[in-house]
């Protein structure tokens, strides 16, 4: 295991841009100093973030070429690869948090990749959109067809999003892969905490996102 | 095998002053630094050979900054030499990586201490078959110990203590320089900050290896190789080194670059001779390869650095499972293959990352769209080049270097 080694503090001093408030509720769970793997990282926004402003060891793995090459031409610590294929190869515990933002639902295989997330480090950190909100019920029961939202954005023929889930029906995963959940909440559509209990009947029927710690059971 | 030993200290260690070498007296004059590593101190090589005296020729670019830490060490390729960003002494052309080598450039001359040294084995003036046997006072040719990328990087560790160099700031090199950059990150972790293996592999395939036995026998099959004492012979294999080079040019190239370049447009003539001259383009251009090649390089240095990259198996030297190569490993590594790179391709990039991954090492990985094949590491690829610089600068910045 590597150490995260200090921040330089010409990086500490560089003002970063501001990352999305989805992206801050994830930051403001981890704990300065420590390592952790975004699994789908995209751009590199959020580990941009925790790299400078808590000293975090940061590491990615994004899919797309193009989101990669962003990432590491901008001194980030990211590599190629498939959340269904790639999470195998990472040592067990070797990470505080992995990170799974917005990307479950567009796995192969959720149950799997959420096996490898809680064995690779010691919490992981997952948010998705939930399917049983309740405008989305909503648009099914009015119009028969299956709902486009804001976040949901594209047609069922061409979604990325192949495995949609409630967040109840995380919650039963959890429970099926004897996940412990340690803390739930649920985001509004600008990804703002609700301040709702989850898992509940209400955040099921509110909530626009869920944002779950979760830990193996001990 | 045997395994290196990454100890620095003891008979290991070498005075401090460089000497022009006295072993080399059959090469050419060659311009640039020589460290002369003694017969009392010689290299152990994988073979079990020792091997000393050893000249190690070498050029540096920029200047070492007071704590020694700005130094990077760039490892060529098989056909590669020291005169990275220098006019090359024979050939004339620019030096192999000056697209991203210099003052200002990616690999920044005002910034680090840019280090190259030619490949035990070589004939630009570090030891190879072509210089004399201190023994006999003849030419090694076949004489000369098989060596290994393993030995390589032995070599050129010898010439970083020598500059009391303790720890380079970065190891780069694309195909067998990959493969020295990763000898490195095993062998001398704790020696190395940053490292980036570029259109490279853990091991050399078979199709690789096949490819190399073609050309090794084009060389040992002209009569003029002579059982490799063609020196003293007083002649040239010329003819077969030219057929390896061109046959080995084809792998470094895709069928899209060659097709781009040449197509089946015909050389000089507007139709077909009906004979065997080069009719097409991309025939003259391999014998033109094949042809220049020969004046600038040694046909028994060819066979001993395939043979180097042909043994080079860093999984196998692990019991077979490549993470334990990298175990605890606190390099940084940058991975960057080419997707028209046949020869090392992606997929072998990214088993070796999966074991970085599996040792929990600090491990960036790109695959650069490219269709100029394996040269494409050589050439001026904007993307490649964005990467390499964003990860230099991270790795930088992590290293608490400071930049005026």
């Amino acid at each position: 295991m590597s150490d995260p080694g200090p921040v330089p503090a010409a990086a500490q001093g560089r003002p970063r841009a501001s990352i999305r408030v989805d992206l801050r509720a994830i930051a403001d769970m981890i704990e300065p100093g420590t390592r952790v793997l975004d699994i789908g990282c995209g751009d590199g926004a959020l580990l941009d973030w925790l790299a400078h402003e808590k000293g975090v060891d940061a590491r990615g793995i994004e899919i797309s070429q193009q989101g990669v090459n962003a990432c590491v031409a901008q001194g980030l610590s990211v590599v190629q690869g498939d959340a269904d294929t790639d999470l195998k190869d990472y040592p067990t515990g070797g990470f505080d948090y992995a990170i799974l933002s917005q990307t479950l639902q567009a796995t192969w295989d959720p149950k799997a990749v959420l096996g490898e997330l809680v064995r690779i480090a010691r919490r992981a950190i997952v948010s998705f959109p939930n399917f049983g909100v309740w405008h989305v019920r909503l648009k099914l029961l009015t119009t028969g067809r299956m709902p486009v939202t804001d976040s949901l954005s594209a047609q069922w023929y061409e979604t990325p999003n192949i495995h949609l889930c409630t967040i109840d029906d995380f919650v039963g995963l959890c429970g099926a892969l004897g996940v412990t959940i340690e803390s739930a909440t649920v985001l509004d559509a600008a990804g703002r905490p609700k301040g709702l209990k989850a898992p509940g009947r209400l955040a099921n029927l509110l909530g626009e996102q869920g944002l779950f710690v979760l830990t193996r059971r001990a | 095998m045997l395994r290196l030993n990454p100890n620095r200290s003891g008979p290991e260690t070498l005075s401090a002053n460089p000497r022009i070498a006295a072993v080399d007296t059959t090469a050419p004059d060659f311009p640039g630094r020589r460290l002369e590593i003694p017969a009392s101190a010689p290299l152990r090589l994988e073979s079990g050979v020792e091997l000393g005296p050893v000249t190690v020729a070498y050029q540096t670019y920029g200047t070492l900054n007071a704590d020694k830490s700005n130094a990077i060490l760039v490892c060529h390729a098989l056909t590669g030499d020291q005169f990275v960003a220098d006019t090359h002494p024979i050939t004339g052309k620019p030096g192999w990586w000056e697209t991203i080598v210099g003052p200002g450039k990616l690999l920044d001359t005002d910034r680090y201490f840019i280090l190259c040294a030619n490949v035990l084995g070589g004939c630009m003036g570090t030891s190879g078959p072509k210089d004399a046997n201190p023994a006999t006072g003849k030419p090694y040719g076949l004489d000369f110990p098989v060596i290994t990328v393993g030995d390589m990087v032995r070599a050129q560790a010898r010439l970083v203590d020598h500059l009391g160099i303790d720890k380079l700031f970065c190891v780069i090199g694309g195909s067998m320089g990959g493969m020295q950059v990763l000898e490195w990150a095993s062998a001398y972790p704790e020696r190395v900050f940053a490292a980036v293996p570029v259109a490279t592999s853990y091991r050399h395939s078979a199709q690789n290896i096949a490819f190399h036995e073609v050309g090794r026998q084009a060389i040992m099959a002209d009569p003029d190789w002579r059982g490799g004492a063609y020196q003293l012979a007083g002649t040239s294999p010329h003819r077969g080194l030219a057929v390896a080079r061109m046959a080995a040019h084809i792998t470094y190239l895709s069928e899209t670059a060659l097709h781009r370049k040449f197509g089946r447009r015909l050389q000089n003539r507007a139709q077909l001779s009906y004979g065997f001259d080069a009719d097409f383009q991309v025939e003259s251009y391999l014998r033109h390869q094949g042809s220049t090649f020969v004046d600038r390089f040694d046909a028994n240095s060819y066979l001993y650095i395939t043979r180097a990259m042909d043994y080079f198996d860093l999984q196998a030297e692990h019991g077979g499972v490549l993470a334990e190569a990298f175990t605890g490993t606190k390099t940084r590594f940058c991975v960057v293959s080419f997707t028209s790179d046949w020869l090392f391709p992606t997929s072998e990039s990214r088993a070796l990352v999966h074991a970085l991954n599996a040792a929990a090492a600090n491990v960036s990985f790109v695959e650069i769209v490219s269709d100029k094949g394996h040269d494409a590491f050589l050439l001026d690829e904007p993307e490649f080049h964005s990467v390499l610089g964003g990860f230099l600068n991270g790795a930088a910045e992590h290293r608490g270097l400071k930049f005026r």
